[in-house]
């Protein structure tokens, strides 16, 4: 069975900025996939490529093994694109652009759909207003409702909660997490890195147009990350442990690898004499694995 | 609500201007019956055009002139505020073909220019005796200068990035060609050296033709009309196919 998206040595140059450069990357039916970087990273050209609104200097990329070059209209056809920026057509209301893009897509009549979208993404009440009468969180879901209109089985999504408010993103994690259950294949760029611990099973982090982490986000967080022991001492910390960790605000964190070596870490720093005021165990998050990919530093060097 | 990438298509652009008809048929209409009522009052009892009074050789000319403005506005506003607005990419990502894109916009603006020009007709006719001598050629000429000017316009709105740009294509392209084309006259009362100019502008047979299916009289034969402006479509269709077919300013 062909992957929801293959790629394949791609690259893409904008005048003398190398947007993507040699990009591979497998995503397999049925993941909820992370691509993550920083801004300028190539996120957005990748996704361009893929839906066909830049062309590829070199490389191929296939969605569901259609390719988007020589295949444009299967490719097209099996894949959702929420567009990064906020746009929409002021001529239109709500359900016009849901029927139009249905049209598009050679959809027949999808008003049955076309309601459950508008139910679950919270736009029912909205359905008759023209879309320049919407705030721009209600924009942004009639987008992510206009992506799923032709019931993509593959649905990529760039940074679709910036500057959303809460509400929205958990309605919107909530429908997007049961497509992902009901079989869609995922892909999301988000700067929430907490969004992506979440959410996504796998993960690839772009810099300057290459792939320089790709792994499970379990694998990621072991790999790149620690579990830590924050605390408010009383009295001054024994010297060796002082080379160990940091301190930071009146706390501090010493990296441990394995749960039983919690406890010899305490007895240390009881027999120095030292008061524990405050104690906690800090977990291994995906805003360390990112900052330390990016850095190119191995686990255990920063905290 | 029909459906398909074409017919989708063709009915959004269609829906987009009629929403606004006040401004893309309305306006239009008023502008041409403007123009009729002075140059008939300054003009009338002065001149007679191939044995027809002023006011009727007048009125086909303002409805094809109509006709030829609002297809190239059609298609060259609406891509232009796609591009500039980026609603453009919901035309983009789905499965539409460069030849449905291109048949869709262009269409659309056949659509808009015949309707102006039935709304210019309607509001004009009143004035002058006017005859259908030959019917045949009205539909032709109309509907390929609106189908020349909707490609324009396709091309004008993707070339463009900014308003101003496409104002200034509409400016100093579109409004010399269709004035300077024998709308209010006929090149035969112009100087010799004016005359070939005429000659020269494509413009100039779509409304000479168009005006034949009237009186059944004209400067030049229609069948050598239609030979030029038949070229002149063939021509811009295979060149604005070839620019959608690039990606040009649309897929980077
Ligand atoms: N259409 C374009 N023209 C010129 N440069 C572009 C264009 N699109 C993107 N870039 C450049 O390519 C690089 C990658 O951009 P982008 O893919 O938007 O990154 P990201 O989405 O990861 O923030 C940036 O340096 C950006 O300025
Ligand atoms: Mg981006």
């Amino acid at each position: 069975m062909s992957a929801a998206i293959r790629i394949q040595q791609v690259s893409k140059c904008f005048g003398n900025v190398q947007a993507l450069d040699g990009i591979d990357l497998e995503v397999q039916r049925g993941e909820f996939f992370g691509l993550l970087g920083p801004n300028g990273a190539g996120k957005t050209t990748l996704i361009s490529a893929l839906a066909g609104l830049v062309r590829a200097d070199a490389g191929s990329l296939s969605v569901m093994g259609h390719d988007v070059q020589s295949d444009y209209r299967a490719a097209r056809r099996h894949l959702g694109v929420v567009p990064q920026e906020l746009v929409f057509d002021p001529f239109f209301t709500v359900r016009e652009s849901l029927r139009i893009q249905s049209g598009y897509f050679d959809m027949g009549d999808n008003d049955a759909w076309i309601d459950e979208i508008l139910e679950n993404l919270g736009l029912a009440s909205k359905a008759n207003a023209n879309m320049r009468m919407l705030s721009g969180g209600m924009k942004r879901r009639v987008l992510v409702a206009q992506a799923l209109v032709h019931r993509p089985p593959v649905i990529v999504l760039d940074e679709p909660t910036a500057g959303v408010d809460v509400e929205l993103r958990q309605t919107l994690w909530h429908f997007i997490r049961r497509l992902n259950e009901a079989g869609h294949t995922i892909v999301l760029t988000t700067h929430y890195l907490e969004e992506a611990e979440n959410l996504c099973t796998r993960i690839a982090m772009l810099q300057a147009g290459r792939v320089v982490a790709l792994d499970t986000t379990a694998n990621l967080l072991r790999r790149f990350s620690v579990h830590s022991l924050r605390l408010r001492t009383n009295g001054v910390m024994p010297v060796e442990l002082t080379r160990e960790g940091t301190k930071n605000g009146g706390w501090w964190s010493l990296p441990f690898d394995g749960f039983d070596e919690v406890e010899p870490l305490l007895a240390r720093i009881r027999a120095a004499g030292c008061r524990i005021d405050d104690l906690e165990i800090g977990k291994p998050d995906l805003e360390e694995v990112f900052v330390r990919v990016m850095q190119g530093q191995p686990r255990g060097q920063l905290n | 609500m029909r459906y398909g990438g074409f017919s989708t298509l063709l009915y959004k652009e269609v829906l987009r201007f009629w929403k606004v008809g006040s401004q893309t048929v309305g306006a239009p209409v008023l502008t041409a019956l403007l123009y009729l009522l002075i140059f008939s009052h300054v003009m009338e009892g002065h001149v007679k055009v191939h044995g027809v009074i002023y006011t009727a050789f007048l009125i086909p000319g303002l409805v094809m002139m109509s006709v030829l403005q609002n297809a190239f506005a059609n298609s060259s506003s609406s891509l232009i505020q796609s591009k500039v607005t980026g609603n453009i990419v919901f035309v983009l990502l789905p499965p539409i073909s460069y030849l449905e894109f291109f048949a869709a916009y262009v269409l659309a603006s056949v659509v808009r220019g015949l309707v102006v020009g039935a709304g210019v007709l309607f509001a004009t006719f009143w004035f002058a005796p006017l005859t259908f001598a030959e019917p045949g050629w009205i539909l032709v000429f109309a509907l390929m200068g609106g189908a020349i000017l909707g490609s324009l316009g396709v091309i004008a709105g993707i070339w463009a990035d900014k308003f101003d740009q496409l104002a200034a294509f509409q400016n100093f392209l579109i409004m010399p060609l269709t004035f300077l084309s024998g709308v209010f006259y006929s090149i035969n009362s112009l100087p010799p050296f004016w005359q070939q100019v005429s000659h020269w502008n494509p413009v100039f047979y779509m409304i000479d033709g168009f005006r034949h299916g009237f009186f059944g009289v004209s400067d030049a034969s229609p069948w050598l009309s239609l030979a030029v402006v038949g070229t002149c479509l063939a021509v811009l269709t295979v060149l604005t196919l070839n620019l959608l077919k690039s990606g040009y300013k649309l897929r980077a």
